[in-house]
């Protein structure tokens, strides 16, 4: 990320008119994204309504990187992380943070994935521990140690962007891991890339900007902000629009096909041959 | 009662029905099969319907297939989607993929009879191999049917290859990486492999060629061979009439059900209709292969969880079994054993299938008819090799899932693997010693109430003090179903007629040692009566 | 049971063309005991509550015809659901309720009659059973002999035996005549196309970008940071007027990129990599899935179809699966401008193993 910053900015140009060759573009925008922008001025409530309550001033929205915020988030972080990263964050057992960014914590704390319960093959997804005005006051110490991606600004978040591009850039970027519907699979030795359902836009954004575990990073060009926009935008439109066909089974293939037909379809046809072929009384 | 009505209101309609039968028979003469077939007899056992579900869920998949060829284009021409479903607008696909989406998005009730078709597939191959297994584990295989077996065995194989090449179709991804599969194995195969691939595929891989080809096996071809055995297989059971299981009154020389009219006839079409609602249901609250989440064929991306249906599974994971390193550099030429060993496997596993009534009759040396179906439990070892041949099978269709057993059950995919590795070596050897062993438990129970008669659970006390628990004796028809089976036992070596023992006789008679060593005999007559006169009290308290 | 036996041997009898038969005896190894017992005969015939009660006959009646009038009532739904949920463009959901709708009114229409008919079988037809009687399959010997003799006469009629050199020639020719239908079928594949020689390169030249797939953009080493992974195609081929899929399908590059120090390469590729760069082909070694699921922590790529893994800092290598073979490399290097080239094509075939590699 901190590379070379004229490259960055020369990039998104010249993919812009690739795309518009290829004219993917319908300039709809689902009904539900309104819905999904209600939900997330909802979840900004609650995280205003949480600082307030918590006593501090919830200002730490309108300017980020304020002084006192970055103090909150040190004191946070030596009392809650500092076993494991350090007591500045330059790693201990766990890995140093330095230049992480605020993506990253945002992530890795936002989900409850830090801090981590027990070693295992990967840190898994829990309630999280802290509030929301702690995980950005978190996010901005480390963000303040070194440079590195930020959270992502609200309009990529949002599934505002074109669901064809995302579709396609998920299947040739994401679907391996994640399965084309982000039903989730399997990786090695006990690790998996988790189901996408209900996983919020900024958490998607920041995984790929920043890889946790074991994903790869997702740079901005590898994948512009843009067409992240348009990925989170498909998985939105995904959740959204349940499966014309019924229910989805999981999303899982044909092996979740199988089991229906053998469980349920030749389960109650044998139940109905026994009852056609029992003498009735 | 509804019969008695049609006759007293319709005389004229009656006459209508007379004139019309008179016509048809002085031009067909279809009396002649009205009244050998009408009142057949059609033994009754839920167990007999299965081959019906297989058939009328073929009906489904004909009938609805039929309706699809209207609106699918089997073209792997380049087009840009335009259809109503968003996050595939604009992206380019094959007319194939193109016009399958247009059949789920753009006409009404396409994507209900597309549902319904690729439910009935699966139905279909699953009702044919319940119905195998029904058959193999009733004996149901003996002379006369062995040969009408092989028919259901090429019927069940000929499913398969339905089911794989309409799975293809839709050029879709997820069918795309099957493909993709289908081309390694056979890439894999020595001398031939290489040019076996160009051929199906009219050259390099994916080509333009394959979805047209594979449209004329699935609606042509493959169809016409289905319909034809079906035809043949169908044919047969009404030559050799259906077996029955032993019963009273139930002969190897009758066949004791139902008539055909009316009874069975009511019951087997409702029964289609049955089958075709339970299908129509699920079409309807169920998605089946969404390729819409998909997308087209590209051969760089592929979805986690990449699956064939559930029939193909078996191949697909014995692929997945094999530890790394199976291949070799041989005389300059590649031998890919880690393709040829499960084809091999699986090869000599259907031929196993399709082979087994002969080897048992061999074995066996029986020349008469069997239309009596044997229960399981009496014909123990050929219980147990099935049971074997179904954990085999069941071992690699779990092993195509491996990935999903890894998610869903928090195991590594690694254990996974290596369990269903052991699975399917060790697993059907476990299966096989332990049906036996219940089997064998299992007759033995039923001489114990043929002797004894069934546990009452009423404890009497006896003048004496003792405490008995009284035991109901069998009616005649009861024990006729318990006894009347009959037993084999293992061949005894002779010389022929120059004096020799051949090899093959050595072999047969190895065989049946171990089929037969172990064999529990029905209880005769003469057993019964030694048993009630040994517990002749009993026998009085229970018959007072 | 000997009534059985008795029956079994009269069916043997029928059937006495067998040499066998005096060897294993009819009944080959089975045992029949003397004192078998015997078949008790047709159980008493026990009428049904629908026999004996009119009452729940008047039911049962009702019943069937009440199931008849829901299958009419689910088949007019079922159209009516076709007029009353259209399919609206661009409308997911309508598809789904019309899909649902439509398909209750069928299930409802056909379970109707299904079940309706069932239960006028079971409950208000005449439940006397119907007994066949079998006939050995096998025909009688009259039959046989009869059948024996027609051919012979065709034989003698006809010389097929005795004219030896006529029969021989004519099966010569039915041998014969169905190859050329054989041969035809060689037009499945292009006559001009050599399979090995196809399979053995790719798009990549010396001098061909990276580009990103699918947007075609170039790639420059700096673009690619630590931990990332590019799915990468060679520049050019979208542009190609044929053959895009299969070029693609042997072209397709995963681009990573790892600590140097992270690299154990094999003698001879030091120089395939640039800075940690690595570009591996994507193509599996064992039937060909893309092999894209790269564990930027372990360097561990896995294939989704057969679980085939491969170590991309031990030139991926494979430590888990069926395929046997390490993914090929792709040796890059950068241009003038920083954009990532190819140093050439691949060194080895990609794909699936053939038959004629080596």
């Amino acid at each position: 990320m901190s590379l070379d910053r004229s490259v960055t900015n020369s990039m998104p140009a010249n993919r812009k008119k690739l795309m518009n060759r290829s004219k993917r573009r319908t300039g709809r925008r689902h009904p539900l994204a309104t819905v999904a922008l209600l939900a997330l001025g909802l979840v900004f409530t609650g995280g205003a309504y949480a600082a307030l309550s918590s006593g501090s001033v919830a200002q730490a929205e309108a300017e980020p990187t304020s002084q006192e915020t970055i103090e909150e988030g040190k004191k946070l972080f030596q009392a809650n992380c500092a076993t494991c990263h350090g007591l500045d964050a330059q790693g201990n057992n766990g890995p140093s943070l330095i230049g992480v960014g605020a993506a990253s914590v945002d992530f890795q704390v936002g989900t409850g994935r830090m801090p981590m319960q027990m070693q295992g093959p990967q840190a898994q997804v829990k309630p999280p521990q802290f509030t929301d005005e702690q995980v950005k006051q978190l996010a901005y110490y480390v963000a303040s140690l070194g440079p590195g991606p930020d959270i992502p600004a609200d309009h990529l978040v949002n599934g505002g962007g074109d669901a064809a591009n995302g579709a396609e850039l998920f299947r040739i970027n994401c679907a391996m891991c994640h399965n084309v519907a982000g039903a989730g699979g399997a990786l090695t030795e006990g690790k998996f890339a988790p189901a996408l359902t209900g996983v919020s836009g900024v958490h998607i954004y920041e995984a790929m900007v920043t890889g946790p575990q074991n994903m790869p990073v997702f740079n901005d060009l590898n994948i512009s902000p843009e067409d992240k926009r348009d990925i989170i935008t498909y998985l939105k439109y995904v959740q959204d629009n349940r499966s014309p066909g019924g229910f989805e089974l999981g999303s899982l293939g044909p092996v979740a096909e199988g089991l229906l037909i053998w469980i349920f379809g030749l389960g109650s046809i044998v139940a109905i041959t026994v009852w056609i072929t029992a003498k009735s009384n | 009662m509804s019969t008695a009505t049609t006759r007293s209101t319709a005389p004229e309609k009656r006459s209508f029905t007379a004139a019309a039968s008179e016509y048809v028979n002085d031009r067909t003469g279809i009396a002649v099969a009205i009244k050998g077939l009408g009142r057949k007899a059609f033994p009754d056992h839920w167990s007999f319907l299965l081959g019906e579900v297989a058939l009328f869920s073929f009906v489904v998949v004909l009938v609805s297939g039929t309706f699809l060829t209207f609106f699918f284009q089997a073209s792997m021409a380049e087009v840009e989607y335009d259809g109503s479903y968003v996050p595939l607008k604009g992206v380019e696909m094959s007319v194939a993929m193109a016009s399958t989406l247009d059949i789920s998005f753009d006409i009404r009730g396409g994507l209900f009879v597309r549902q319904m078709h690729h439910w009935a597939a699966l139905l279909f191959v699953a009702a044919i191999g319940l119905h195998m297994l029904r058959v193999f584990f009733t004996g149901a295989f003996r002379k006369p049917r062995e040969i009408n077996w092989v028919f259901g065995f090429l019927l069940f194989v000929l499913a398969m290859a339905e089911g794989f090449t309409g799975y293809s179709l839709p050029d879709d991804l997820l069918s795309g990486n099957g493909l993709r599969i289908i081309d390694g194995m056979v890439k894999g195969i020595p001398l031939i492999g290489t040019w076996t691939s160009f051929l199906l595929f009219g050259g390099e891989f994916p080509g333009t060629a394959i979805v047209g080809r594979l449209y004329t096996l699935h609606i042509l071809l493959l169809p016409a061979l289905v319909v034809a055995l079906i035809a043949v297989h169908v044919g047969y059971v009404f030559i050799h009439k259906h077996t029955q299981f032993a019963g009273p009154g139930r002969q190897p020389t009758n066949s004791v059900g139902p008539p055909i009219l009316p009874i069975y006839a009511a019951k087997a079409g409702g029964f289609m209709f049955i089958i075709w609602g339970v299908i129509s249901l699920i079409a309807a609250m169920f998605t089946i292969n969404p390729i819409w989440n998909y997308g087209p064929y590209d051969p760089s991306p592929v979805s986690a969880g990449t699956q064939p249906d559930w029939y193909i599974g078996f191949a697909d994971g014995a692929l997945r079994l094999i530890p790394p390193g199976w291949e070799f550099v041989w005389l300059d030429r590649t031998w890919s054993f880690n393709i040829l060993v499960p084809l091999i496997a699986i090869g000599i596993f259907l031929v196993l299938v399709v082979g087994y009534p002969f080897i048992e009759a061999w074995v066996k040396g029986d020349k008469r008819e069997h239309h009596i179906a044997d229960r399981p439990r009496n014909a123990p070892i050929r219980t147990a090799i099935g049971a074997a041949g179904v954990t085999f099978y069941a071992g690699l269709w779990a092993a195509a899932s491996s990935d999903l057993l890894a998610t869903h059950f928090s195991l590594t995919m690694e254990g996974v693997i290596n369990a269903l590795q052991a699975t399917v070596i060790l697993g059907p050897i476990i299966a096989y010693f332990i049906t036996k062993r219940v089997c064998i438990a299992l007759q033995k129970k039923d001489r114990e109430i043929v002797l004894h008669g069934y546990e009452s659970g009423r404890i009497v006390k006896l003048p004496g003090g003792e405490f008995i628990e009284v035991h109901q004796p069998l009616d005649e028809y009861d024990r006729w179903r318990l006894v009347s089976f009959e037993s084999y036992e293992p061949l005894m070596i002779r010389p022929d007629a120059r004096g020799k023992i051949t090899a093959g006789q050595r072999l047969r008679a190895s065989v049946s040692r171990w089929f037969f060593e172990d064999r529990i005999a029905p209880v005769t007559r003469g057993e019964l009566e030694a048993a009630h006169s040994s517990h002749h009290a009993e026998v009085d308290t229970t018959h007072g | 049971m000997a009534q059985d036996d008795n029956s079994g041997v009269d069916l043997v009898a029928a059937d006495s063309s067998h040499a066998e038969q005096e060897f294993a005896g009819s009944t080959g190894t089975a045992v029949i005991p003397r004192d078998a017992f015997e078949n008790p005969g047709f159980e008493p015939h026990r009428p049904r509550v629908t026999d004996e009660n009119p009452k729940r006959e008047k039911r049962a009646q009702r019943t069937v015809y009440t199931l008849f009038y829901l299958s009419i009532l689910g088949s007019v739904w079922a159209i009516a659901a076709y007029m009353l949920f259209p399919m609206e463009s661009n409308d997911v959901g309508a598809v789904r309720l019309n899909n649902m709708f439509v398909g209750i009114g069928v299930t409802l229409a056909l379970l109707g009659i299904g079940f309706g008919a069932v239960h006028w079988g079971k409950s208000l037809m005449t439940s006397a059973e119907s007994i066949d009687i079998r006939h050995p399959i096998s025909s009688t010997p009259a039959t046989q002999q009869g059948a024996v003799e027609v051919m012979r006469q065709a034989d003698e009629e006809s010389g097929f035996s005795r004219r030896t050199v006529i029969r021989n020639s004519l099966i010569g020719a039915l041998l014969a005549f169905p190859l050329p239908a054989v041969v035809l079928f060689r037009g499945l594949a292009p006559q001009d196309q050599l399979p090995v020689e196809l399979l053995s390169h790719t798009m990549w030249r010396r001098g061909t970008r990276l580009t990103l797939d699918p947007s075609g953009t170039p790639i420059k080493a700096s673009d690619v940071t630590i931990g990332s992974a590019f799915h990468v195609v060679p520049e050019g081929l979208a542009e190609l007027e044929h053959g895009k899929l299969e070029e693609k399908a042997k072209a397709a590059v995963l681009l990573m990129r790892l600590e140097p120090s992270q690299l154990n390469p094999a003698p001879g590729r030091e120089d395939w990599a640039y800075d940690g760069i690595v570009a591996y082909s994507k193509i599996c070694t064992h039937v060909g899935c893309p092999v894209a699921l790269y564990e930027q922590h372990t360097h561990h790529l896995l294939c989704p179809c057969h679980q085939s893994q491969f170590d991309v800092s031990n030139n991926c290598e494979v430590i888990f699966g069926p395929a046997k073979r390490a993914l090929p490399q792709l040796p890059i290097a950068v241009d003038d401008e920083g954009y990532l080239v190819a140093q050439s094509d691949f060194n080895e075939p990609v794909g699936p193993s053939f038959w004629e590699r080596h």
